[in-house]
């Protein structure tokens, strides 16, 4: 229900005089204001504080502790007020909210405390307006975290039956758990910073001997080398197989960062074993060496600094994009500039555009080597506008991810990133349930609406008292208003489903009929419809129709009704007496409205659906344009 | 070079606030109507002074600027009805409402209207429904008109309807409509026309009478 805008029904009820004319059937009757009492002012006394409201205020929102009866709980009898020991400056905000019909966060308030009182007067946080979303948000996002560290340090106390494969994944991940831990960590550290120092000291050439030219380290002391090497290989792949061994989930283990920087470190030795002393694949060889300077990422399991900045590189892929391309771009133009500007002058060092991105880049990151050098006034002037525009490309992108790495490293999570996703889509989950709330609850009280009609006849008055309860005056009378509106189109409103099952129906409908066996039954399968399963359907003999037939949930025996006849009837809702196989006698006497069947397949004659009182024909159902009276 | 573009970086936040205020002041100055005293408005309509009173707080409280442009009443209108699009059956409306052709329902024009809908006498209410039909105010209800308007209503139902609506639905129902009421077969419908055949039609005249406790 548009409850914001509850004080505009009278006028778009008023504006449905329009529709009179054009409408080809009576209008239904208008719900009846029962107990109609003028409009009254009631008093909200929060702690002390004395608040004034009109009860129609109030009543916008239901399903709310103040707009439901729920707050006769708190009626005062001697003061004739409505008491609540609760927090009068979040009360105003709350109150403000039926006033308005916006849901504001007083930025001064707790959180929590805020969060409190919105789940005590039954309003739910998403509805908060967008002014004050983000705010409410952030706040929210802080309280968690701090409640997540919190928990963190709880975290680390060891939980009782563990398994052993589970005890050593945790000791991988927090090593400050348990002495054993702690040991490998530093261990595992120390090697990666050795064999890290082997790689840089293997290329320092170390005194050489008189007569030969200089050698390196490595080659002077192969073995040694050779052997220190092996160790730090051995270590890094004991600790990847056990890692590997402890992991909860293998297959995402092997496919995470780390564990690929680990495979990367170790491969290229083993590589090397395999491969025989070939000279041609010796080559090769030295190149895969290169690889083994990736041990040193092995480092970002210690340190938290490098998984950040691993981490914010990673989120601005966008803007570091948009810095190599515009870098590009730049450089090009400028590479262009510059080889035909200097193409006049002799011997210049701009051989071709290619040669001359050189000059450009060292220029625009402001290195300028001097290698390559402008002779050419034309030359000189392009260079200095090259230099003062680099400044200006790479500034441009460089503070946002500065800004970017600094709040991740204050925040502090990639987990964080992921849960706000989900609250992001859970929010938007909850605010699109409540709009299509609005017309479900339309086709909701439809259908009970038809339930309480049928009851009526049995004159059990009192269950249909109890059926109605739950509708307000104002939603009653918006529903009393989309009635009008079926009414006079002579369509009704269906949910998602039915439209679509109709329409794929609508699409089958170009082939002939198919099996007759079932009996004559508008087709409409599935759970979402049973209300049609009111409307003029012969029941199967051998379908279970309850003697109480009012159960209109049991939409089971509608599977069998597959009928490849699309009956469009349009009937009101006394025909949902027909279905009531067992009485056929009052059926006759109570359902005497005209239906008018329209159908749109001209295939074979059947007879009609309305035919109750008989067993069903066995062909299927199709006429022309029919009245068809109701027996 | 890298703390410089730190540095701007945290000033362009600043500059921002300066010019939204240059925006807020020129909102300050919208629109602001005063409706006609309450005795005035009582003159004029069938209301009583308390309900007078109950429909300017409502009115007020969903236009605290007094008065309603069209993109907020179609927006009013069309939380009414969820499933379909009520803009174009708003549009009409609107013009409906709107008598002195401003552009904006005041609350004078709002309340003469519900004073028709809701207390006039039969005559009346057929007047304001000829009215809203006659889009271009001519006197005349054409084909072309009440097409448009037909096809406003069943735009309010949206598509997820039993039966399927199919695009010549509403064709077929303004020509059941022109049937009915065009008596000499001349192609439009006149205000004499259309009030003659409603008030013999028993199932309109009922349906009249529908709303007249709404307030």
């Amino acid at each position: 229900m548009a409850s914001g805008v509850a004080a505009w029904l009278p006028f778009a009820r008023a504006a449905a005089i329009g529709w009179m004319p054009v409408a080809n059937m009576p209008m239904p009757i208008a719900p009846t204001e029962k107990n109609k009492r003028a409009d009254e002012l009631i008093v909200l006394n929060v702690s002390g504080r004395r608040f004034e409201t009109w009860r129609n205020t109030l009543d916008r929102y239901p399903d709310t502790l103040l707009g439901s009866s729920e707050k006769e709980f708190f009626y005062n009898e001697e003061t004739k007020e409505y008491f609540f020991d609760r927090d009068a400056d979040v009360f105003r905000a709350v109150l403000n909210f039926y006033r308005t019909g916006k849901l504001h966060y007083p930025r001064s308030e707790c959180i929590t405390s805020y969060d409190e009182e919105l789940s005590f007067f039954g309003i739910i946080p998403e509805i908060i307006g967008d002014c004050c979303y983000e705010e409410y948000k952030d706040r929210r996002r802080e309280n968690q975290e701090r409640l997540m560290d919190d928990d963190e340090d709880k975290k680390d106390a060891k939980l009782p039956n563990m398994t052993f494969r589970e005890t050593m994944w945790r000791a991988f991940e927090n090593p400050h758990t348990s002495t054993m831990a702690l040991v490998f960590y530093y261990v595992t550290g120390f090697f990666i910073a050795i064999s890290v120092l082997t790689n840089v000291v293997e290329t320092v050439p170390c005194g050489a001997t008189p007569n030969t030219k200089e050698v390196t380290c490595g080659d002077r002391y192969t073995v040694a080398f050779f052997c220190m090497d092996t160790a730090c290989v051995l270590i890094f792949t004991v600790e990847y197989l056990m890692r590997l061994f402890a992991a909860p989930s293998r297959y995402r283990f092997m496919r995470s960062v780390m564990s690929i920087i680990d495979v990367v470190a170790i491969l290229p030795y083993y590589i090397g074993l395999v491969m025989t002393d070939n000279e041609d694949v010796s080559g090769a060889f030295v190149t895969l060496r290169v690889f083994r300077v990736f041990r040193i990422f092995k480092f970002s399991r210690h340190s938290q600094g490098l998984r950040i900045l691993g981490y914010t590189l990673k989120s601005c892929a966008s803007e570091l994009g948009f810095l190599l391309f515009s870098l590009t771009m730049a450089i090009i133009i400028f590479a262009t500039v510059m080889f035909y500007a200097e193409k006049g002058s002799t011997s210049s060092k701009f051989t071709s555009i290619p040669a001359s991105f050189w000059y450009t880049i060292v220029t625009m990151t402001t290195l300028g080597y001097g290698d390559m050098v402008p002779k050419t006034i034309a030359g000189k002037i392009f260079g200095s506008i090259c230099s003062l525009s680099g400044v200006l490309v790479i500034a441009l992108p460089v503070p946002v991810i500065v800004s970017n790495f600094s709040r991740i490293y204050h925040q502090n999570q990639r987990a964080d990133k992921r849960r706000a996703q989900k609250m992001q889509k859970a929010r938007l989950a909850r605010i699109r349930i409540s709009k299509t709330g609005s017309s479900n609850a339309f086709l909701h009280s439809k259908r009970n609406g038809l339930f309480s009609e049928a009851l009526e006849l049995t004159s059990s008055i009192e269950e249909e008292q109890h059926l109605s309860k739950n509708q307000s005056l104002l939603e009653s009378q918006h529903h009393h208003l989309l009635h009008c509106l079926e009414k006079t189109t002579n369509h009704e409103f269906a949910d998602e489903l039915c439209y679509e099952q109709s329409y794929l129906e609508g699409a089958l409908q170009s082939y002939p009929s198919q099996s007759p066996s079932l009996s004559s039954q508008e087709g409409m399968t599935g759970t979402c419809c049973t209300r049609h399963t009111k409307r003029n359907h012969a029941p199967l003999p051998n379908s279970s129709i309850p003697t109480c037939a009012l159960s209109h949930t049991h939409p089971h025996h509608n599977l069998q009704e597959l009928s490849t006849i699309h009956i469009q009837p349009l009937n009101t809702s006394r025909s949902s007496l027909n279905m009531r196989v067992d009485e056929p006698a009052r059926l006759n006497c109570q359902s005497g409205t005209i239906t008018t069947a329209i159908i749109s397949i001209p295939t074979p004659p059947a007879t009609t659906p309305e035919s109750d009182a008989h067993p069903p024909p066995p062909g299927p159902t199709l006429q022309n344009v029919v009245k068809v009276s109701a027996l | 070079m890298g703390a410089l573009m730190v540095i701007f970086s945290l000033q362009k936040d600043q500059r921002r606030k300066r010019t939204d205020s240059v925006e807020d002041e020129l909102e300050l100055s919208a629109v602001r109507h005063r409706p006609e005293g309450l005795e005035q408005l009582e003159a004029l309509t069938r209301f009583n002074r308390k309900e007078l009173q109950i429909l300017y707080r409502g009115f007020k409280n969903e236009c605290p600027s007094g008065v309603v442009n069209e993109d907020t009443f179609k927006d009013i209108y069309s939380q009414f009805f969820p499933q379909g699009d009520a803009s174009t059956y708003a549009h009409f409306l609107f013009n409906a409402f709107d008598t002195d052709k401003d552009g904006s329902v005041s609350f004078e024009d709002f309340v003469m209207g519900l004073s028709i809908l809701l207390r006039g006498s039969v005559q009346e209410k057929l007047n304001w429904a000829f009215n809203l039909y006659d889009i271009n105010k001519d006197g005349y209800i054409t084909k072309e008109e009440m097409l448009d308007i037909m096809k406003a209503i069943y735009d309010m139902m949206g598509k997820c309807t039993y039966p399927l609506l199919k695009d010549d639905t509403p064709r077929q129902h303004v020509e059941i409509f022109f049937q009915k009421m065009d008596k000499n077969k001349d192609g439009v419908v006149t205000i004499d026309e259309f009030i003659d055949c409603c008030q013999n039609d028993e199932n309109i005249m009922r349906s009249m009478q529908l709303f007249d406790n709404v307030i």
